[in-house]
This record gives C-alpha cells, sequence and structure tokens, in this order.
C-alpha cells in the first residue's frame, strides 16, 4: 500500500509523490514546493513592475498624475462659463505654453505625452492585475456573496475604469481631433463644446461617464494613499474626505457643462 | 432549533466538489458553531457517511485552524470571531447555511472544507522572521521600545494565520497576513537590520504562491477574527517601495581567513 | 523490555554549578560532522520549535513532524497568561534562587532540585531570546519591559504579551524554525502524525509517521528522536487542551520501553468557563491573571438563585480569601480548584449547571476606572462574552476548574533523556520540572528552556558521545514498527462497530473526572480501574470508525488516539491509587487535614513513580527514583 521510502526533501511543506499501488487516491497527492527566496534579479525597474506591488504604485503615482489633470481640465472648461472668448483664450494660452524657452505647443505635447504614459501605465497595470486577481481564484464561491466592507466604488473600479477609458477615446475624437463631431472647428473650443453637448445622446454619455470617473475617484483618491503608504487612523478620516470631495467637484464641474449645454442654460 | 446547511463536499484535492444539503435537528443555541457540526457528524457517522472534514483545533479561536466561508462571509456574520467562537444563539431557527472551503488558488482544497494553507509557511520562511541564534540575544531591556510601538507591533502580530483575509479577498491576495508580519517585525527596533530584505522576500514568495493584489476594499480587515488593519498592507507597501528603490546590488565579498 | 536505569545523572557539584559543569562535561560534535547527524523532532510547540531551530542551527540535520497544517498551530499557542523568568526588573526581592525555590514548593516537593534550579537560571536566557525574535511583550512608558504577579507568586517576574504570551512566543519559535527551514538545515513535515518509535539495539532510531493526507506511513530513521508532543489532559475529553491534542507519540514510545512517570499528576485549572450543555467540545480557558483582580466568591447560602447583583456583600463568601487570608484569591491553582469543587458540592455553586463560582471584577472596576480593567482584561473579557453571552463588565464572570496541563510524563534524566537511549522529551511531554504541581507562567517557561537551552547541549553529548550507525528507513526494525501501525490501523477500520469514537471517549472522559479529577480516593479509583478496561474492549468490539485509509480521515486519526487514551487512563488511576498520599494536583481524599488541605506522605511517597509496560492488559511495573532535597526542606505547603 504504501512506499518504501525516505522522507522527500521538500522545502518547506511536508510533499510527497503520489503514493502508488492500489487505493490509493493518486489525486490527493500533495502540491509541489515552492522554494522560498528572491527569483532572480532583473534591473530595478523590470523587478519593480514584475511585483504585484509596484504595479500598484505605479498605479498610485499616475493615478495622482492623472487626477492633477482631471482637474486642471476641469478648471480650464468651467471657463466656458465666461463666455466664448475665455476659453477660446485659454486654449490658445495652453498652445503658447512655455514660449518663448521652448517652441509653440511643445510644453502642451510633453504635457500630452506624460498624460498618454500615465494613462497607458495605469490601464496596462490595471489589466494584468486584474490578470493575476482572476489567476488567483479560478474556483469561485457557489453561495452568494455577502461584503462586509467593500463599497460599490471599490467594488466597480474595473468597469468605471473600462467606462471612463473609452469615454477618453471617444473624447479625444469629439473634442481633440474632432472626428466625432461634425461642426467640429479647429481652435473655436467654445463652439465646438457647444455643438457636441447640443447632442442629446452624446451629453448622456458624457454624463455617465463623469458620473463613472466620480465613481472611479471616490475609491482611487482614497485609495492611493494606501497604496503610496500613508494610512493610519489620523490621517484616515481625511483621506475618505478628500477623495469624496475630489470626487465630487470632478464630478459636479463635469456634468455641469454637457447638462446645462444640452438644457440650453449656456451656449 | 433547525438548521439547514449546505456543505461544500469534495473528497480529495482534484475530485469534483458539489454542495449537499444537511438539515440539523435539536440545535441548542449554547453551542459553537463546530460543536453543531460535531453534532452533525456523530449524526452522519451513526447512518454510515462518512462526516465532514473540517480543520479545527484549540477551539478558543487562537490556533487559526479552523475556518469556512458561511454564506459568502469567512468565519460567519459576527466580526472579530473565529469560526469555532461563533455560537449558535446568532442564528435562527430555520436558517439556511452556505459552507464552504477557502478559495484561493494558493489554498488549494484537500478535502470538503479543508484546504492546505502551507503557503503561508512559505512566506513566512521567505523572510518572516529576525535572524537572531539562540543564545546570542542581549539582555530583553537593552533596548528600550516605546509603548505606543510595542503595543502597534502586537496588534499586527496578533494575526493568526487562518487565511480568511484571503478567503474574503474578491482577489484572493494574502497582503493582509504578508503585511502584518512585515508590519510587526519591521515596527520594531529588533526588526530593522533585515526589514527591507524581509519586504522584498516575503512580497516575492507571495507572489509566486499565486495570491492576487490588494484593490483597497477592505473586505479582508472587516472578516479579520483578530481585527488586523489594513494599516499593515501600507506598512508593507512603505517598506517594499523603500526596499526597492534603495536596495543595492548584491556584491560578491570575498572572504577569507585572518 | 532491558533493565531500567532510573539514574537522573545529575550532575556533582553545588546546586548551582551543576548545569554549568554539565555544559562543561558534554562532548561537542564538530561543527562539520553535525549535518551527518539526523535528529527527528517530533512535535512543533514551544519546545519541539525551538529545539528543531536551535538544533538546525547548529548544524545538525533536523526533520520536524507535526500533526498540524502548520508549525504555529501548536496548542503553546493558547496559552495566555505570561512567562516567568528571575530577571528581578522589579527589585522585589526575586531571584534564580527564589524562582527556583517557589517551583519546587509549588510542585509540592515531587520535582528534582537539580533540573528545576536549571530551569530557574535558563529563564532569564529565554526573555533575552524571545525578545531579540522580536516577541512584543508588554512595557511600561519608559520602554522597558513590564511584569506582573501570577498565579500564586509573590513577586512581579511574569513577562506578557496582553492575554496571548502563548501565541506570541510560539510565534517567535516558529519563525526561528522558519528561518532554518529557508536555510535548509530543518525539513517540516506537517499533517504527518508519528504513529510509533523505532528502537533498535535498545536505541531510538526512528519513527513512523502517517500523512494525515494521504494515509501513507512513512519512515523517518536518524540518529536521535526528540518528542515534544504536549500532554495528555484530553484523556478527560472535556479540558482546555485543543481538540487534538493527544497522548499517542508518548504512548506508543512508552510501548516501546520509555517509562511513563507520574501519570496521575494532572492539572486543574481553577479559572475556565463552566461547561454548559452536553454537546460542549472543550472547556475555554480564562487566564489565571484575572484572579490578580478579580474576587472569587459563592452565596453564603445553599441554593441561592438570586441574580450576583442582588445578593448583598454580607451574603457573599469570598472563600478563598477567608481560608487563605496571605495569598487571597492568588492561592495556587490546585488549591483553589479544589475550594471552587468543595463549595459546589456544598450546593453552593452558581449558574444553572451549580457548578460554576463567581470571579467579580466590580470592586476593581470601582478601584481602578474601567478603562483600566479594559486595558489589562479587555481580549479576556471579550472572549467570555462571545462564549457566554454575558458581560462581565456588568456582571460576575462564572468560572469552573478544568483539566489544564499533566505534569506527568515520559521519564527523564537530567538530560531530557528517557529510559530509550536516543529519545529524548521536552516540555510537557516529559514528567520533569512541576512535580505534582505547576505554577501559573511556568510551563511556556519550560518548553523554551528544554527547547532552546537544553537539548542543544544534551542530544549534542549524546551524538558525540555514542558510537550510531544510522539505521536506514528499510532495516527490520523500522519496517517492524511499520507494520505494527498498520496492524492497528487496519483493526481500527475493520471493526465497524455501532458506536463512533466520540462517545467512548466522552464516557472514558467521565469516568476520568469523576474518579481521577480533583479529588481521588481508593474505592473510586478501584472502580475506574473496573471500569476503563470493559471501555476499552467495548471500543475495540464496537466503535465505527468510516472511511478508508488512503485519504483524510479524521476519525481514523481520532480513533487511534483514543485507543491510546484508553490505555493512558488505565496507567493513570494505577498511578494515582498506588500514590496514597496526596500532593500538588493529587489530592486523596484519605489524605487531607480537617479543613481539607493536602497531606503529604514524604516518607513513603517523596519519589518519582516511572512505569514501565509490560504488555496489553498487562499490569505494568512500577519504578522509583527517589528524590533527595538538599537545598529546600520539604515542608507543609500552606497559603494561609
Amino acid at each position: 500500500m504504501t512506499q518504501v521510502r525516505e522522507p522527500g526533501p521538500v522545502v518547506p511543506s511536508a510533499a510527497s509523490s503520489a503514493p502508488s499501488g492500489p487505493g490509493a487516491p493518486p489525486a490527493a497527492a500533495r502540491r509541489p514546493p515552492v522554494r522560498p527566496g528572491p527569483q532572480r534579479p532583473a534591473p530595478l525597474p523590470i523587478e519593480f513592475w514584475r511585483s504585484a506591488l509596484g504595479k500598484k504604485w505605479v498605479m498610485a503615482v499616475s493615478g495622482i498624475v492623472l487626477l492633477g489633470f482631471v482637474l486642471v481640465h476641469m478648471i480650464g472648461n468651467l471657463k466656458v462659463y465666461l463666455g466664448a472668448e475665455a476659453i477660446n483664450r485659454y486654449g490658445e494660452w495652453l498652445r503658447e505654453l512655455g514660449e518663448p524657452a521652448l517652441p509653440r505647443t511643445a510644453a502642451l505635447w510633453i504635457v500630452r505625452a506624460v498624460l498618454a504614459g500615465a494613462f497607458v501605465a495605469h490601464v496596462v497595470a490595471a489589466a494584468q492585475l486584474t490578470a493575476l486577481n482572476r489567476r488567483a481564484r479560478p474556483v469561485g464561491y457557489r453561495s452568494p456573496r455577502d461584503y462586509v466592507a467593500a463599497n460599490f466604488a471599490s467594488r466597480t473600479m474595473r468597469w468605471t475604469g473600462v467606462i471612463v477609458a473609452l469615454f477618453v477615446v471617444f473624447h479625444l475624437l469629439d473634442l481633440t481631433w474632432g472626428t466625432a463631431n461634425p461642426k467640429f472647428v479647429r481652435g473655436e473650443v467654445y463652439d465646438n463644446m457647444v455643438a457636441s453637448f447640443r447632442r442629446v445622446p452624446v451629453a448622456i454619455a458624457y454624463i455617465a461617464a463623469n458620473v463613472a470617473l466620480a465613481i472611479h475617484i471616490f475609491h482611487g483618491a482614497w485609495s492611493l494613499f494606501q497604496t503610496l503608504g500613508w494610512s493610519n487612523p489620523r490621517l484616515n478620516p481625511a483621506r475618505r474626505w478628500f477623495a469624496a470631495g475630489f470626487a465630487a467637484v470632478i464630478g459636479i464641474g463635469n456634468i455641469s457643462m454637457p447638462l446645462l449645454i444640452v438644457t440650453r442654460v449656456v451656449g | 432549533m433547525r438548521i439547514i446547511l449546505h456543505i461544500w463536499r469534495q473528497k480529495h484535492r482534484d475530485a469534483p466538489g458539489k454542495m449537499v444539503r444537511y438539515e440539523v435537528e435539536d440545535v441548542n443555541p449554547h453551542m459553537s458553531f463546530l460543536e453543531m457540526l460535531d453534532v452533525l457528524n456523530e449524526r452522519l457517522i451513526e447512518r454510515g457517511d462518512e462526516p465532514v472534514v473540517f480543520d479545527h483545533d484549540c477551539r478558543e479561536g487562537i490556533c487559526g485552524s479552523c475556518g469556512f466561508v458561511i454564506n459568502g462571509i469567512p468565519h460567519g456574520p459576527l466580526r472579530g470571531t473565529t469560526v469555532c467562537q461563533l455560537h449558535m444563539r446568532h442564528f435562527k431557527d430555520g436558517d439556511e447555511l452556505y459552507l464552504e472551503p477557502w478559495r484561493a488558488r494558493a489554498f488549494p482544497v484537500i478535502r470538503d472544507l479543508m484546504v492546505d494553507r502551507s503557503a503561508f509557511d512559505r512566506i513566512i520562511a521567505a523572510g518572516g522572521f529576525i535572524s537572531v541564534p539562540t543564545g546570542s540575544a542581549p539582555d530583553g531591556n537593552a533596548i528600550p521600545i516605546p509603548k505606543e510601538v510595542a503595543e502597534l507591533a502586537m496588534d499586527a502580530a496578533a494575526c493568526i494565520g487562518c487565511g480568511a483575509c484571503v478567503a474574503a479577498c474578491p482577489n484572493a491576495s494574502a497582503m493582509l497576513f504578508t503585511g502584518a508580519k512585515i508590519s510587526h517585525l519591521g515596527l520594531l527596533p529588533q526588526g530593522q537590520p533585515e526589514r527591507e530584505q524581509r519586504a522584498i522576500a516575503m512580497v516575492a514568495q507571495m507572489q509566486a504562491e499565486g495570491f492576487g493584489a490588494c484593490t483597497n476594499v477592505a473586505e479582508c480587515e472587516a472578516v479579520c477574527p483578530k481585527n488586523i488593519k489594513i494599516e499593515n498592507i501600507a506598512r508593507m507597501f512603505r517598506d517594499f517601495i523603500t526596499a526597492s528603490w534603495t536596495r543595492r546590488p548584491p556584491v560578491e565579498r570575498l572572504g577569507g581567513a585572518g | 523490555m532491558g533493565t531500567v536505569d532510573l539514574d537522573p545523572k545529575v550532575p556533582p557539584g553545588p546546586l548551582a554549578e551543576k548545569w554549568d559543569h554539565h555544559r562543561f562535561s558534554v562532548k561537542l560534535v564538530n561543527p562539520a560532522n553535525r549535518r551527518r547527524f539526523t535528529v527527528i523532532v517530533v512535535g512543533s510547540g514551544l519546545a519541539g520549535a525551538s529545539a528543531a531551530a536551535t538544533l538546525g542551527e547548529l548544524g545538525y540535520r533536523v526533520e520536524l513532524v507535526t500533526f498540524h497544517d502548520s508549525p504555529r498551530r501548536a496548542h503553546s499557542i493558547a496559552a495566555q497568561g505570561g512567562i516567568n523568568a528571575a530577571k528581578n526588573y522589579r527589585n522585589d526581592g526575586d531571584s534564580i534562587q527564589r524562582l527556583f525555590y517557589d517551583t519546587i514548593k509549588g510542585g509540592d516537593y515531587r520535582s528534582r532540585e537539580a533540573n528545576v534550579y536549571r530551569l530557574a537560571q535558563v529563564s532569564v536566557e529565554i526573555i533575552d531570546q524571545c525578545v531579540a525574535q522580536g516577541v512584543p511583550f508588554a512595557r511600561e512608558y519608559g520602554g522597558l519591559l513590564d511584569n506582573r504577579s501570577f498565579g500564586g507568586a509573590q513577586v512581579s517576574r511574569t513577562f506578557y504579551a496582553r492575554g496571548q504570551t502563548g501565541q506570541q512566543l510560539l510565534l517567535g519559535a516558529y519563525q526561528a524554525l522558519a528561518r532554518q527551514i529557508t536555510a535548509g538545515t530543518v525539513r517540516l513535515w506537517n499533517r504527518t502524525e508519528m504513529l510509533d518509535l523505532v528502537v533498535h539495539d535498545g536505541r531510538a532510531v526512528g519513527i513512523i509517521a502517517r500523512d494525515l493526507v494521504t494515509g501513507e506511513l512513512r519512515r523517518f530513521s536518524g540518529h536521535a528522536v526528540v518528542l515534544a508532543t504536549g500532554g495528555y489532559g484530553n484523556v478527560f475529553f472535556l479540558s482546555t487542551n485543543a481538540k487534538a491534542s493527544n497522548a499517542t507519540a508518548v504512548w506508543r514510545a512508552h510501548r516501546r520501553g520509555a517509562l511513563f512517570a507520574n501519570p496521575c499528576f494532572t492539572q486543574i485549572h481553577p479559572t475556565c468557563i463552566p461547561a454548559s450543555d452536553e454537546f460542549q467540545s472543550k472547556l475555554t480557558l480564562m487566564s489565571e491573571s484575572l484572579r490578580n483582580d478579580g474576587r472569587i466568591w459563592v452565596p453564603l447560602k445553599k441554593g441561592d438563585k438570586r441574580p450576583p447583583n442582588e445578593i448583598p456583600e454580607e451574603e457573599r463568601d469570598y472563600y478563598l480569601e477567608r481560608r487563605y487570608p496571605s495569598y487571597g484569591n492568588l492561592a495556587p491553582r490546585d488549591i483553589s480548584s479544589r475550594a471552587a469543587k468543595m463549595v459546589c458540592d456544598e450546593g453552593r455553586g452558581v449558574g444553572e449547571t451549580g457548578y460554576g463560582v463567581y470571579l467579580d471584577f466590580s470592586e476593581a472596576i470601582r478601584r481602578l476606572g474601567r478603562r483600566t480593567i479594559e486595558e489589562r482584561y479587555g481580549n479576556l473579557f471579550e472572549m467570555y462574552e462571545r462564549i457566554t453571552g454575558e458581560d462581565p463588565y456588568t456582571q460576575p464572570m462564572r468560572i469552573y476548574p478544568a483539566t489544564h496541563y499533566t505534569m506527568g510524563g515520559l521519564w527523564v534524566d537530567y538530560r531530557l533523556m528517557s529510559t530509550i537511549p536516543g529519545l529524548f522529551v521536552a516540555g510537557e511531554a516529559n514528567f520533569s520540572d512541576h512535580g505534582a504541581n505547576r505554577l501559573g507562567a511556568s510551563a511556556l517557561m519550560q518548553g523554551l528552556a528544554d527547547g532552546y537551552f537544553i537539548l542543544p547541549y544534551t542530544v549534542g553529548d549524546y551524538l558525540a558521545s555514542t558510537k550510531l550507525d544510522r539505521v536506514r528507513p528499510d532495516h527490520p526494525a523500522c519496517r517492524e514498527a511499520e507494520e505494527s501501525v498498520r496492524r492497528i490501523t487496519a483493526r481500527l477500520l475493520a471493526i465497524k462497530g455501532r458506536r463512533t469514537v466520540d462517545t467512548f471517549h466522552r464516557e472514558l472522559g467521565k469516568i476520568m473526572w469523576e474518579y481521577c479529577g480533583m479529588a481521588r480516593n481508593a474505592r473510586g479509583l478501584e472502580h475506574a480501574l473496573s471500569k476503563i478496561p470493559e471501555l476499552r474492549q467495548q471500543f475495540w468490539e464496537d466503535v465505527r470508525v468510516p472511511g478508508e485509509n488512503e485519504e483524510v480521515n479524521q476519525s481514523l486519526e481520532k480513533a487511534g488516539r483514543v485507543a491510546d487514551f484508553l490505555e493512558l487512563a488505565e496507567l493513570m488511576c494505577l498511578d494515582a491509587l498506588e500514590r496514597d498520599e496526596s500532593c500538588g494536583g493529587h489530592f486523596r481524599e484519605e489524605h487531607q487535614t480537617e479543613d481539607g488541605e493536602a497531606v503529604r506522605d514524604d516518607e513513603r511517597f517523596c519519589h518519582v513513580a516511572a512505569w514501565q509496560y509490560q504488555g496489553p492488559d498487562q499490569r505494568p511495573i512500577r519504578h522509583i527514583e527517589p528524590l533527595e532535597f538538599k537545598y529546600v526542606i520539604p515542608t507543609v505547603r500552606s497559603y494561609k
């Protein structure tokens, strides 16, 4: 029934090869051992990226960059309420930023590159982590799941993230490149916005996407502190307020524009 | 009381499993949950069935052996409590309960509600210790430790390694467990010399075991029978990031006598 | 079963120098040769984990076998109160000498002076070691280690980590062990249960263990075997031990020739949560430290069923304070336990069952404030409330004694070696240091002393001074032992009777608690001695063990353990009957003073009784190791 053998050399869990012989369930064999210890060293950024914690850190840092962008972007766009001239001048200022040290639009392109990098890093890290997390639980629970602490925002990050990412593509096509906006005229920021938001389905899409964005921020802006290691009972209430406040400001500010334009209060 | 149970039955690691329905009559509200399962098992054996296998030992909530998911919540509905300390008075007559093992790739089911948690041992073995050869320690009072620091370390050290955090995490992540050990040792002055190496090694082992990554949903903290805080995960991040960016490449230094 | 050598091999010289002398006289193994020696350590509690870690660190090859899924689950983890050490950080008169004296006296003069002195000596190093490992002991605001007084001690020498001292010490040892596993010196065999000892040429050379996942039997062979498998309190079924704690490893070693010493010395812990019903699977201990601030009382009148808060002060009987004015609620465990039994037997017990006494914190809460009490005992109060559903801040706790620790165990000499050369026994599994009664916070101390500081010397000495050929796993002695294990397993599975293992265990527990529990008498013990073999016979005829060997089979595991308890129980009763005196945890009703105090008989029983197995259903032979007291004069233990 059993084999004569010396204890199998395994570190650290005792494992053995499957017992042979009749009646022995081959399936009950123990899992092969995993030897602890540092893995093959790789250059620092690669090693850092390989780690789930490294990816999380990249998500937090890129998240900060994107949060900063979202905030500045909103502040800039709110000039729509000051009239066509104010927002068009703002658009022009963006292109002139950095002059005369830098050629025209150079600074804008640098910012765009950084943002694109942050966006790509954020999405790729999220995708890879999601894949990792899926692998971590191949067999799910059969019974309905009762969440104890997780809130709606934290559970739906992947969905709100995907919605926001798709929206960003559409938004670029709509108001940056104009492909998705038949009345698009380069440089006429105010008119472009009004033309775009007057289309009801587009306005709804903008509103929905910004709701998703606010929900995403509600968890993300809280979560990034945790990932950066800033978590303690004195700080934590402030983190919650910060995240809620940030999400509310962005949500309200961004939603107000399509809402007021589609309802013809503005424009 | 009468309790209806749906229990995951799986004969061995690679066997298919299924939920099986049992009814337990005459449940006394003073019984602990495991005592109720004891009663079920006695009846199963008497009628010639195989009893439900589950890990348990001290039944005082400290050894960390027991644990399964009751209606989607590891260790059941009572917070800060292991399933062995959960009493039937918290349930109602006629309640229908679904019992499942911890589910994670890193915790393969051994049988029924019993899982293999040796991944945790391997994470500790990767660096969850302070290297202090027996006999070489300085006097216990040689290094004063602020009371607050000792208390924080104790908060983290209270982890019983039951695995509920992994079971509760939507991503089957072991960061609360690993973070608690990294925090415990990293907070204490004795743990400083190996602090960075420890964080790197334990994090690497955690990932090699196939655990998922944290999405900060804090479900682990909510079900932890010892109320370990996710603050410990933040400390792990801090240590890991500092260590990652400041670690020097390994240098081979030749030894020799004299 | 050759001749029996009960020479304790105590080193010569004055008491305080014996350990030094011994350490100098031991033979050392050359560091380069150590890896050629394999030591099998069974059990991963404080003693086993610390021994395995330290032996591994020294360079020996260690095979660590534990039936738990992880070494960290061993029952040492449940110890709450603390660990003693003669540090005298409080400047309150403690010293090695005093810890030694207290332990000898607490053990009611039934332990070996030299062992106890050594224990007190190394206690100091244990604290240092644990602090360095990162054990988060409680601290003062100045950052230095805090101490408290504990269970019958008049000095504050107990170090603690909240109510989880055992957990933290075990994690320290487990982490040291984990380090050695990574270093490759220790191999860990979890979910693997030792079922027999392999003896060849009169020496312990290996063990047979069952893989609890696959049912496979494994032969481990080595040069020495260390058993650190804990105590046998579960013979009572209801005890504070973990459900799986068992005597199988020591019992099977006993059957292979290791003498079993003082099996009747069991400790009843006075502060446990009373059993509530028939289904109770185990009892939960509340740390004895509660007695520092709680006052124990029962109603003066019999059958007083009023709620505690309605019983006025003058109608309460603070019986410990009344009977033992100088120690009061801190009287040693055996005395407090018996006093509780006595008042309950008088009909003054509280709670539904009448088996309970109050432990009341209202006075302490008034004096110190609720906050202080929360700080000191918060987690214990929470645990009590979780289990009973009652709030101890507003109504007194109910407590009752329960079996907690077994002082008896395999006989060992000064080197912790049993009567089988090469078989070392450490921690609760041996009989050594606590005599007839263990003081609070001393079990952790002994486990770690054995593992960290004693075995590494004495095992090395054995390996260095003995010519040992490694017995290969396919040696006939190994095969014979494996065959014998296989026979037992097959027999258990083949009975297919009507009763479950637990019903036998419960029945045995009732017999033992009734006749061999807190108070014993000759008639009761003789009765038990007639009942136990009957029960054992029924067990072997009618037990039902479902399933097969080649799978996870918890019923089979239990059956093997209960089978051994059924034999051990008989030996306990026999020993209790033969020890015709009262001492420590062993209270013979025939030997008490008028007010119920134990009466020792130093003339006839100042010795260790070590029993030699003679085969199934054969009466074992009682051997004697006389105890000499050169430094402490045995007196009547008085805590008045």
